[in-house]
């Protein structure tokens, strides 16, 4: 009797009470939706092998974000146009210079970031640079809640109408092109995708952690089935949890949130690492001990 | 005379300006399996990609069935099996999946399978002998299995034209044996098959014609008079020796 109500009240203190404030509210259900979002797509980028390319998008976004913002229009449309246009950088670089790709990845989203760092400090007076680069979900705007919920339908909808065709420039692209699939339109469909979805999580853990969201969730659904459709409702299941457990701790402990909801993130792939049924290292090594 | 079903018209391809296949010239008909042999780096799988528009030639063209690659592959006329599929083995799709993959020329934009291409799957699977290996993740299966799921594949594409390049590398007799059989089985029922191939000694058993092939069309015409030891020698640059009865002449494959 004294445990049960000894839980109910650690429950309600836990979980019910921070929803008194309306600006809780908003943060459980933005981190939520974002993290769905941003496992989705996490999957995908765990198979390309694009955890590189998420993390140079999701910096290369900041100049755009700024001048989105000094020019009064969404900051999604001006992350976007800079998502897109590292990525043709980094092609462009890559076909005409002999310089590999990793460095070219690693030179051009360096250089994009400082630029908005320049970009940044030149106008500090209006924009904080700390919300950008840690995210500030706590705070979060009505404005950048509809922007953020624009952006999880459009990729919502655009993974659940392309999923297979997805899949299989994943898995085989020249296959993809031996059926006549366009493979540049998914290979820009992948980008775009993963610009936008770079704002979103922007807003909850910031540009440096957005990386972690499009990418351990994927991986820790990739240790825990061999089906995509399971990998992909695993891994929003994770990035939910992670989402929302992390903005509670954040709000106990007075901490950093994005930092909460990757360190939760990461704490939930070690355990999958560890003790995955199929691919843990447990299994991993009970499995050998019977072949040999 | 059957009508033509791949044309190749002095096609020439280069990659960054050096020529790879120069002047290739092919026709062939419906309902023959045509070997192409030539050594490493003799331009047999860029006769592939040429084919199936991944390499733009820069002088020639190529028509299947009459139409422009493009076509053809929005009608699924044609069914191509790379040399080493490219593709992550841990990738989280099951045998049954990667079959129904050459499906999706047939469905909607969701790629929602319809029962007749989970009946075509089913045959596919049956016909190379996975079926009940089906729900196996495609990095379980062994390297032959691996080939011939990729084979079931191509299959279930239901295409009239097959390109194969090297499906019997890294294969064993039995599979491979199978694999020959189930292709004078297409022949028997239209398909043009073009296979390239270092197996000169299965190549008599089951190909109609042959094109020898180094950076050029060497040779080609019907089995019994271009694969002479003749021939064969300006392909390889030597002497080819005795071929009849090896599996491989692997002094050629390196
Ligand atoms: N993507 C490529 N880029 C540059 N050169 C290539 C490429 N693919 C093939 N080559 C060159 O073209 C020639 C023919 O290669 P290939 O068609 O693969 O021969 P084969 O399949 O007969 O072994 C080789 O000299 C090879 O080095
Ligand atoms: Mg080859």
């Amino acid at each position: 009797m004294d445990f049960i109500q000894w839980f109910a009240q650690g429950f309600i203190h836990w979980f019910v009470a921070p929803m008194q404030h309306e600006f809780m509210v908003k943060a459980i259900l933005v981190s939520a939706l974002v993290g769905l979002v941003c496992s989705a797509l996490s999957c995908y980028m765990t198979l390309k092998g694009w955890a590189l390319m998420g993390d140079a998008v999701s910096h290369a976004v900041l100049p755009g974000v700024v001048i989105a913002y000094i020019m009064n229009i969404p900051l999604a449309i001006g992350a976007f146009v800079f998502g897109v246009g590292s990525v043709i950088a980094i092609g462009f670089i890559k076909a005409k210079t002999r310089i590999k790709e990793d460095t070219v990845i690693g030179l051009v989203f360096t250089g994009f970031f400082a630029l908005g760092l320049v970009l940044v400090s030149k106008i500090r007076s209006t924009i904080d640079l700390t919300h950008i680069l840690f995210g500030n979900v706590l705070g979060i705007s009505d404005s950048d809640i509809i922007q953020t919920i624009i952006i999880s339908v459009i990729t919502l909808v655009t993974l659940a109408i392309l999923r297979k065709d997805l899949i299989l420039f994943c898995f085989d692209s020249t296959h993809a092109r031996s059926i006549g699939l366009n493979t540049t339109f998914l290979y820009y469909t992948l980008l775009s995708l993963l610009s936008l979805t770079a704002v979103a999580g922007l807003q909850t853990v910031g540009i440096i952690l957005v990386v972690a969201m499009l990418v351990t969730p994927g991986a820790t659904a990739y240790l825990l089935s061999d089906r995509f459709d399971h990998m992909t409702l695993i891994a929003m299941a994770l990035g939910v949890f992670s989402s929302v457990m992390g903005t509670y701790i954040s709000y106990h402990i007075d901490g950093s949130t994005g930092g909460c909801i990757v360190v939760v993130q990461t704490i939930l792939f070690v355990l999958a690492m560890i003790f995955a049924p199929k691919h843990g290292i447990i299994a991993q090594s009970k499995n050998s001990e019977i072949n040999y | 005379m059957g009508n033509i079903s791949i044309d190749i018209e002095n096609v020439t391809v280069a990659y960054h300006g050096k020529v790879a296949l120069h002047s290739a010239s092919i026709k062939l008909e419906e309902g023959v399996i045509c070997g192409l042999v030539g050594m490493n780096g003799a331009g047999k799988s860029t006769l592939f990609k040429a084919i199936m528009g991944f390499v733009k030639p820069v002088r020639g063209k190529i028509s299947i069935q009459g139409l422009p690659i493009h076509q053809v592959q929005k009608r699924n006329l044609v069914a191509y099996v790379p040399q080493s599929e490219e593709v992550d083995w841990n990738f989280p799709v099951n045998v049954y999946d990667v079959v129904m993959m050459g499906r999706y020329g047939y469905m909607n934009v969701l790629r929602i399978p319809r029962s007749i291409d989970k009946k075509v799957v089913q045959e596919s699977l049956e016909r190379v002998g996975l079926w009940d290996l089906r729900f196996k993740q495609i990095g379980e299966l062994s390297g032959g299995q691996k080939k011939r799921a990729f084979f079931a594949r191509a299959l279930a594409q239901q295409g009239t034209v097959l390109l194969l390049d090297e499906p019997f590398a890294g294969v064993d007799i039995k599979t491979e044996k199978l694999m020959i059989d189930m292709l004078m089985e297409l022949r028997q029922a239209g398909y043009t098959i073009l296979i390239s191939t270092h197996d000169l000694a299965s190549i008599t058993t089951f190909c109609d014609q042959v094109v020898l092939i180094n950076r050029t069309i060497l040779a080609y015409g019907s089995t019994s008079e271009v694969f002479t030891e003749e021939n064969l020698s300006r392909t390889f640059g030597g002497s080819v020796g005795d071929f009849s009865g090896a599996k491989t002449n692997s002094r050629y494959l390196h």
